[in-house]
C-alpha cells in the first residue's frame, strides 16, 4: 500500500508516493534518480549502498523509507558544490585514482566524508576501521587510505 | 517522476553513416566528427582495467591531439568492429594496437590529402589539436573531408609516434571516468533507466539440480503489483513496476513452488578425490629429455601436491542487464566481455536471426573474467520476449550471483622434481588435473544460464579452450627433462574464466617447489632463481625487486617471500616479495607488505599499470587466505559476503609496484600478471615464518598454530 511521504534529500524536500516498506535505496535510486548509492547485496554487508543520516553514514539497501524520513540524508550527489566543484573527499579520490571499476566508490567516499567530519586527522588504523564494511573486489584499498588522508590535509 | 538517464560514458549521437566494420579499414576504428572532435570505436569494453583511457593515450599521440577532443565508442554490434571478448590481458595488444595503426594512418592519409588540395608538400604540413596546418593554410579534419570520413586501410608502414615522441603515451595520465563516479553520474549498466522502464527478477531455483514439481499459477496471478509472470520450463521470471515490488514478488512466487531438490553435488569435504575419480581427458604438452627416467634415478626427489578450491568472480555489484524487445527485434544492454559472442549465443537461444539482436556493453561492477553478465542478459531477454515494448530491468540478487555466476574452476597440480650433483634442477613432472577455464558464449545456448533451465537440453557445451588449465604449468625457468600433462575432467560446479585461469594454480605451484629445491641445494631462493633463467629481462625484474627488499627486517613470526612467473611464459614479467605475519595462537596470517616489479614491454599508461597491478595483488592476497566456494549437497552455500568472506581494509596490506617501461618491445596488457606469484610469494613467506609448507588454498589456520 502506498504512503506519501515527504524526504529531505541533498537539502531538497520531496513527496513521494511509494510503499513505506521499500528501502531507501530503491527510493533514491529510481524515484529520485540518484544513481550514485549502488546495490551490492540488499543485505548490509558491503557499503555500496551507504548514504549519510544527519552526517553519519549509514546503509540504506534495507533501511525502509518511512524510518528515512527523520533524517537528514545526503547522498554522493549532494557533496558537489553550488558551483559545480568536487567535494575535497571526491577530489581527493580523482586526484589519487582510487578505483578500478568505481562500483564501490560511492560507499567509499560517503564513509570517508562521515569519519573526516568527525576527526580530520585520522590514523592508518582509523580509516581501515571505518572502511571494514565497505567491499572492494577490484583491490584498489591502497589507493582508497592515500585518497582518504589526502583529503585530510584539504579539509 | 525520475528523468530517463543517459550514461555519461554512452554517446549521445547516433553512429555516422559509411561506418565500415572491417578491422583493415581506417574507418572501422576512427571517425571525424563535425565538432573536430574524434570518436575511437573499439571492440573492447571498460571493465575498470582503464582500457578507454588507454586506447584514447595511442589515439592522441598519433594525431597529437588533446585527450579531450577523443571520445570512446565501447563494443557494440553493427557499430564497433568485432573483436571477440575483452580477456585474457589482451585489449591493449589487440585493440589499443589496431587503434594506434589506425589513428597513424588517418594522420598520413590526412596530411596526404591536405597536400594535394592546397599543393604543398606533405613534409611542411602538420596535424594538432583537429586541425591541419600549413605555411598560411589552416581547416579542420572535418572541413578537409567535406564530411566524409577517411578512406584506406590501415598502414603498418606508417611511423608510429607512441615509440618516439611519447607525449600521452608512456605517461601516467588520469581516468576521466573517476570523476563521474564520484559525482554519482549514471556509468554503470546498473545505472540505465528509460522511460516506462519496467523491473525484473528471476526466482531461481533452490539447487542445481532442482526441478519445479508444481507451481501454483493461479495464486501468483492474483498477487499484487504483479505485471507479468513468465514460466518456460524451469525458468521463471517476475515483472514488476517497481524494482523493489520485483523484489518482493520473487520471494513471494517463490513460495508457490514446489521444488525437487534432489541432490546434484558431490560431498565437499572429499572433493580432491572427487574430481581425480572422474574421467579425464589427458594430453602432454611439454615433454623434453626424459624427466620420468631421470626422477627414477634420483636419490633426492621432491614431490608436492597442490589444491586450489572453486573461486567466485563475486563482483561488487550483482550482475545487470536492460533488455528490449519490439515484436521483431532486440536490444540487449549489458555488461558482458563480448557483445558479439553474446549476439551469436542469444540468436540461438531465442531462435532469432542474428541481424534481428543488438548487444550493447555497458561498463559493470568489476568482472575479472566471465561473471554472470550474460546470463543476466539472457534472461532479461527471455523476460523482454514476453512482455514487449517496454525496456526490462535485470538486476540480480547478491544470493543470484553467488550461487549461479561460472566460478573459477577448483584445481590440483602434482608436482616431481629433483637436481643434478651441482644442485641445478635435473628433472620436473607436473600433472594438473582442471576442468575448462573458458566456457564463454559459443555456439551452444547451454553456454548462458537460462538454457539450463529450459525444457530443451542443449548438452554440455564442452570446456572450451584448453590452454588455460595448463598456462603457465612448464616452469620459465631452464629444465633439460621436463614433463607437463593436463588431465581434463567435467567437475560438479559452473565454471568458466576467472582472471589468469590456471596460471593462478600452476605458478603456486611452481613457485613454492623453486624454493624447496633452493632450500635442497642449499642456495638464496632468488640467486637460486637466476640461475635457471637465461632471459636478461627476467633477471633484471627480480634483481630489482631484490634492491626493493634488502633492508627489509623482519620480527618475530614474520617471514619473508618471493616468487616470479612471465604471465603465459610470453608476455609480462613480474617478482614479488610478500612480508607477512603469523600469529601462531590462532594461525591466522596478516600480508603486512607486498613488493612487485613489474614490466610489460612498452607502458601505455604507467598508473594504470600499477593500478591493476596493485590490484591483483590485493585480490590475490583475498583468494590464498580467505576465499572458497562452498556447497552442500543441493547447492551452493557462500551465497552472501558471510558466508563468502573476502579480505576488507583492517586486513588490507600495503602495497608496492615498480614499473619497467621497455618502449623498443611491444606492449602486452598486465590485468592478470601479479595474481599469481602474489600468491606464491604469500606461501613462501609462511613458510620463512613458521616452517610448515601451505599446499591447500584457502590458507588453513589449524596448520599454523603452535
Amino acid at each position: 500500500m502506498n504512503n506519501t511521504l515527504s524526504l529531505h534529500v541533498n537539502g531538497k524536500d520531496y513527496e513521494i508516493d511509494i510503499d513505506p516498506d521499500t528501502p531507501l535505496l530503491y527510493v533514491l535510486r529510481n524515484e529520485l534518480g540518484l544513481n550514485g548509492a549502488k546495490f551490492g547485496c540488499g543485505l548490509q554487508q558491503c557499503g555500496a549502498c551507504t548514504v549519510l543520516l544527519d552526517g553519519e553514514s549509514r546503509l540504506s539497501c534495507q533501511l525502509p523509507v518511512r524510518e528515512a524520513v527523520k533524517f537528514k540524508i545526503r547522498t554522493i550527489e549532494g557533496l558537489v558544490r553550488d558551483d559545480g566543484s568536487l567535494h575535497p573527499v571526491q577530489a581527493a579520490f580523482v586526484k589519487e585514482q582510487a578505483a578500478q571499476c568505481g562500483y564501490c566508490l560511492n560507499g567509499m567516499v560517503m564513509a570517508s566524508v562521515a569519519l573526516l567530519e568527525g576527526n580530520n586527522n585520522p590514523s592508518d588504523d582509523e580509516i581501515r576501521k571505518k572502511l571494514a564494511i565497505n567491499i572492494c573486489r577490484c583491490g584498489a584499498h591502497s589507493r582508497i587510505i592515500k585518497a582518504v588522508k589526502t583529503a585530510a590535509q584539504e579539509l | 517522476m525520475a528523468a530517463p538517464i543517459t550514461l555519461s560514458c554512452e554517446n549521445q549521437t547516433a553512429p555516422l553513416t559509411e561506418k565500415s566494420l572491417d578491422k583493415n579499414d581506417i574507418n572501422s576504428w576512427l571517425q571525424v566528427l563535425e565538432d573536430g572532435r574524434i570518436r575511437i570505436y573499439t571492440g573492447k569494453l571498460e571493465l575498470g582495467q582503464g582500457i578507454s583511457t588507454a586506447v584514447k593515450q595511442v589515439a592522441a599521440e598519433e594525431l597529437d591531439t588533446s585527450l579531450d577532443m577523443i571520445e570512446v565508442n565501447m563494443a557494440e554490434t553493427g557499430v564497433t568492429p568485432d573483436e571477440g571478448f575483452t580477456a585474457g590481458s589482451m585489449s591493449i595488444e589487440s585493440s589499443a594496437m589496431s587503434i594506434r595503426q589506425a589513428a597513424a594512418s588517418a594522420r598520413e592519409a590526412i596530411l596526404k590529402l591536405a597536400a594535394q588540395k592546397w599543393r604543398i608538400p606533405v613534409s611542411e604540413l602538420f596535424l594538432k589539436d583537429g586541425r591541419v596546418r600549413g605555411k598560411d593554410k589552416e581547416a579542420t579534419l572535418y572541413e578537409l573531408l567535406k564530411g566524409r570520413q577517411i578512406e584506406g586501410s590501415l598502414d603498418s608502414s606508417v611511423e608510429l609516434k607512441g615509440k618516439t615522441v611519447r607525449k600521452y603515451v608512456g605517461q601516467p595520465l588520469p581516468r576521466k571516468d573517476i570523476e563521474a563516479m564520484v559525482r554519482g553520474e549514471a556509468v554503470f549498466v546498473q545505472d540505465l533507466r528509460f522511460p516506462r522502464m519496467v523491473h525484473a527478477r528471476v526466482v531461481h531455483p533452490p539447487g542445481y539440480a532442482s526441478r519445479i514439481v508444481s507451481m501454483d499459477e493461479d495464486a501468483i496471478q492474483k498477487l499484487p503489483g504483479l505485471l507479468k509472470i513468465v514460466r518456460k520450463g524451469n525458468f521463471v521470471g517476475v515483472i514488476a513496476e517497481k524494482e523493489y515490488g520485483a523484489i518482493q514478488l520473487k520471494r513471494k512466487v517463490d513460495s508457490f513452488i514446489q521444488w525437487d531438490t534432489s541432490p546434484g553435488l558431490p560431498d565437499q569435504s572429499a572433493l580432491k578425490s572427487h574430481l581425480k575419480a572422474l574421467p579425464a581427458d589427458v594430453e602432454v604438452h611439454e615433454d623434453r629429455g626424459n624427466a620420468e627416467k631421470v626422477l627414477k634415478e634420483s636419490t633426492t626427489q621432491l614431490t608436492a601436491s597442490f589444491f586450489k578450491p572453486y573461486l567466485m568472480h563475486a563482483a561488487n555489484g550483482p550482475s545487470c542487464a536492460v533488455a528490449f524487445f519490439d515484436n521483431e527485434r532486440l536490444k540487449v544492454w549489458s555488461h558482458c566481455q563480448g557483445a558479439y559472442p553474446l549476439r551469436r549465443t542469444l540468436a540461438k537461444l531465442m531462435e532469432m536471426p542474428e541481424d534481428s539482436v543488438n548487444v550493447k556493453a555497458v561498463p559493470g561492477s568489476g568482472c575479472f573474467g566471465h561473471n554472470g553478465a550474460n546470463d543476466v542478459a539472457a534472461e532479461a531477454a527471455l523476460l523482454a520476449r514476453e512482455f514487449p515494448g517496454r525496456h526490462i530491468r535485470l538486476q540480480w540478487m547478491r544470493d543470484d550471483e553467488n550461487g549461479w555466476e561460472p566460478f573459477g574452476t577448483a584445481m590440483m597440480v602434482d608436482l616431481r622434481a629433483s637436481l643434478d650433483d651441482k644442485g641445478k634442477i635435473a628433472a620436473w613432472n607436473c600433472d594438473v588435473w582442471s576442468d575448462g577455464h573458458s566456457n564463454r558464449p559459443n555456439e551452444n545456448p547451454n553456454t548462458l544460464l537460462p538454457a539450463h533451465f529450459l525444457e530443451r537440453d542443449y548438452g554440455h557445451p564442452g570446456i572450451g579452450y584448453r590452454g588455460g588449465a595448463w598456462r603457465n604449468a612448464a616452469p620459465y625457468y631452464t629444465i633439460p627433462n621436463l614433463k607437463v600433462r593436463s588431465h581434463m575432467f567435467q567437475g560438479p560446479l559452473r565454471v568458466s574464466s576467472l582472471r589468469s585461469l590456471g596460471t593462478y594454480t600452476n605458478i603456486l605451484a611452481v613457485e613454492s617447489l623453486m624454493d624447496e629445491l633452493a632450500e635442497q641445494a642449499q642456495k638464496d631462493p632468488i640467486q637460486f632463481r637466476i640461475e635457471h633463467l637465461r632471459d636478461a629481462r627476467a633477471i633484471e625484474c627480480i634483481q630489482k625487486l631484490q634492491k626493493h627488499i634488502a633492508d627489509v627486517t623482519l620480527g618475530q613470526n614474520e617471514g619473508l617471500g618471493v616468487a616470479f612467473s612471465r604471465y603465459k611464459n610470453e608476455t609480462v614479467y613480474c617478482a614479488m616479495a610478500a612480508k607477512v605475519y603469523v600469529d601462531r595462537g590462532t594461525g591466522k596470517v596478516r600480508v603486512k607488505k607486498l613488493w612487485a616489479v613489474v614490466e610489460a614491454g612498452e607502458t601505455i599508461n604507467p598508473d594504470g599499470l600499477k593500478n591493476q597491478t596493485e590490484g591483483g595483488m590485493i585480490q590475490s592476497a583475498s583468494w590464498a587466505l580467505m576465499e572458497e566456494v562452498k556447497f552442500d549437497r543441493k547447492h551452493i552455500t557462500s551465497l552472501d559476503w558471510g558466508s563468502y568472506p573476502m579480505l576488507r581494509f583492517p586486513d588490507t596490506p600495503e602495497v608496492e609496484v615498480e614499473v619497467i617501461d621497455r618502449p623498443d618491445q611491444p606492449p602486452v596488457g598486465a590485468g592478470e600478471a601479479s595474481m599469481a606469484p602474489t600468491t606464491a610469494a604469500i606461501v613462501n613467506a609462511i613458510y620463512r615464518s613458521t616452517g610448515v609448507r601451505v599446499r591447500t588454498l584457502p590458507v588453513n589456520r589449524e596448520l599454523l598454530r603452535a
